[in-house]
């Protein structure tokens, strides 16, 4: 009787949940037409970090890993980007993002086949050492990474050079086209990332987050899993990092220096990492937040450091998991009445 | 030849600081279980507290002499900040995940690097008549600054007398008893919480000490905090988190190597570090001579 209810709320859950992201998506593609540019602008930053903040949750929110060194595989993909258009000449964004895409994946391998050896605090340390390997890097090696300069990167064009951005206006298009751009990018992401949480893979994760020696006697190979969780982690935000740039037109190690990683976790955190939303709904509002405070305060560092300490003191869950847990009690009064 | 020891004691030089800020990362750590990443801003405000207080002594007319007792002044000020951190805002924290901890000194680090900015504007701060005060000394052919001297026995000093306040007084009797067992130490009538404000506030002090001690030799600037964790945490990496002998070994190995790669690999100086303590962590997680 139980595994019945149960079975039909798995059955239908994906429905509900499918109508709703197509809702959320038929939104956000109208929404430009009712906001400025600029705000478009900050729209398409905000699904960039969403998607890096995806990836991230997929090693802490669901592996039970805290990478203090993704900035790496944003920074990478960036890079990665700027070398492509200065070396190769390729402009096209398809390209920057299927060469992209493997080099983020071996970087996420390497990387994460050291990283995965240890667990806690000591993962922690490791990713954060390794990422500041590749900061030191970027920022020594100027002739080749631009130093603290940064590389330039031109808008690239679009959907296999069908759309291209030269000339008068030029500007406007490529900030219009390139939100439904990443948007379409992002739906895609969101959508794999819900297949992986949700398949055998993800329940191995999480049942490694939740008791490794448990895990371990059922026959999971933890470290495997873990790696291969870090491998699409840090390739999902590597293409947040691909995405990032041209937007931007510029990447400087920045992108690849810790307290950028300090960034990624603050806006899984703020969504709430122990939901699926909570990442993407944190990737927006640290946007809008980080923007908003730089506007209004010199020390919006200070803004973010209160606010990030009284998120980790009254809302650890994060604003998915504290409008869950309200809604949850609502409807608990609701069955009550 | 003189070249080489005047090499040696730079390489002295940056590891009695190294020390000092790497050793109150390592006993915050061996006792409360928090990696500290405020540690390093701690430093800064230590650096920027002590330069202040000599710009302003001086300019009242007070011999350079006296203005000496300024640099555990400065040290001091960190530890009283220490003392008001620990209780409000780390104590809420010790039964939750590492990563909550981890997290909440990273807000507090954004918070304090702002403070800075706010207290003392952009502009870097010097107190260079401490270091012209101490004559120089003769390196062969070669003039060395006498203060460097001066930093490195009080690196030496700050590393006897650590040793001693925790091998050889009660007080170090109680800290490892509360680090090794947090539960049983207080079922034996040990004031945990006064145990957790000294650990805090001494490693507190021992940053603002290393701040204090090298700002006559280079000035106060936005962001040297964060650049010193960076550098401690190499150093506890290397040497093991919580283990003083740990902290000043792998504080004297980054000072040498580093000073090696400025000399002979300047743009690897920094990648050859963090590699060293990516093959420590590997070969051995819990550093040279750290344990469990």
């Amino acid at each position: 009787m139980k595994a019945d209810t149960a079975g039909k709320v798995s059955r239908r859950s994906p429905l509900i949940l499918a109508a709703a992201g197509a809702i959320i998506l038929v939104l956000l593609a109208l929404l430009p037409m009712y906001i400025g540019l600029y705000q478009i602008q900050l729209l398409t930053y905000g699904l960039i970090a969403s998607i890096a903040a995806l990836g991230f949750n997929l090693l802490l929110g669901y592996t039970g890993l805290l990478s203090f060194g993704h900035s790496a595989f944003f920074g990478i993909g960036a890079y990665s980007v700027a070398f492509l258009l200065r070396d190769a000449g390729i402009r096209s964004m398809e390209l920057y993002i299927l060469i992209g895409l493997p080099i983020v994946a071996i970087a996420s391998a390497l990387l994460g086949y050291i990283c995965v050896r240890h667990t806690r605090i000591f993962f922690g340390i490791l990713t954060l050492a390794l990422s500041q390997v590749l900061y030191s890097l970027a920022l020594k090696f100027f002739w080749v990474t631009g130093g603290t300069d940064g590389l330039r990167v031109a808008r690239p064009t679009l959907l296999a050079g069908m759309l291209t951005f030269t000339g008068a206006g030029s500007y406007q298009r490529f900030v219009n086209s390139y939100y439904y751009y990443v948007l379409g990018v992002f739906a895609v992401c969101v959508v794999l990332m819900w297949v992986i949480v949700h398949s055998p893979f993800g329940k191995a994760l999480q049942a490694i987050r939740d008791n490794e020696t448990r895990a371990r006697f059922l026959g999971l190979r933890i470290r495997r899993f873990r790696w291969a969780s870090f491998l699409i982690s840090g390739t999902f935000t590597g293409l947040a990092g691909i995405l990032w740039v041209p937007l931007n037109g510029l990447t400087t190690p920045e992108v690849l220096y810790w307290p950028f990683s300090g960034e990624i976790v603050f806006t899984a955190l703020l969504g709430g990492f122990r939901n699926f939303t909570g990442p993407i709904v944190g990737g927006i509002v640290f946007t809008y937040l980080k923007t908003y405070a730089v506007a209004t305060t010199e020390y919006w560092q200070l803004l973010l450091g209160v606010v990030l300490v009284l998120l980790v003191l009254l809302l650890p869950t994060g604003i998915v998991g504290a409008i869950a847990a309200l809604a949850g009690r609502l409807r608990g009064k609701e069955r009550l009445a | 030849m003189s070249i080489l020891i005047i090499q040696i004691l730079n390489s002295l030089f940056y590891a009695s600081v190294l020390f000092l800020i790497a050793a109150g990362l390592s006993l915050i750590f061996g006792v409360m279980r928090i990696v500290n990443m405020a540690h390093g801003t701690l430093y800064g405000i230590g650096a920027f507290v002590t330069a202040w207080l000599v710009g302003r002594v001086l300019a009242a007319g007070v011999p350079v002499g006296l203005a000496f007792l300024l640099i555990p002044v400065g040290a001091a000020v960190v530890a009283v900040l220490g003392a008001l951190i620990e209780p409000t805002l780390l104590r809420p924290f010790y039964r939750r995940a590492e990563e909550y901890q981890l997290l909440v000194t990273f807000g507090l680090l954004l918070i304090l690097e702002d403070a800075i900015r706010f207290i003392w504007g952009g502009l870097p701060i010097t107190a260079d008549p401490l270091m012209d005060a101490v004559p120089s000394i003769r390196v062969g052919t070669l003039i060395y600054p006498g203060y460097y001297l001066v930093v490195i026995g009080v690196g030496i000093l700050a590393a006897i007398g650590l040793w001693l306040g925790i091998y050889r007084t009660k007080f170090g009797v109680l800290l490892r008893a509360t680090s090794q067992d947090r539960r049983m130490a207080s079922a034996l009538g040990v004031n945990v919480g006064l145990v957790y404000v000294s650990a805090f506030a001494v490693g507190c002090f021992m940053a603002g000490l290393g701040g204090a001690i090298i700002v006559p030799s280079q000035a106060a600037v936005l962001g040297m905090g964060v650049d010193a964790l960076i550098l401690a945490f190499v150093v506890v990496v290397i040497g093991g988190l919580g283990s003083l002998q740990g902290a000043l070994i792998g504080a004297l190995i980054v000072s040498f190597v580093r000073t090696a790669g400025i000399q002979f690999f300047p743009e690897i100086e920094l990648a050859v570090l963090y590699l060293i303590a990516a093959v420590v962590l590997l070969v051995k997680p819990t550093g040279l001579f750290g344990s469990a």
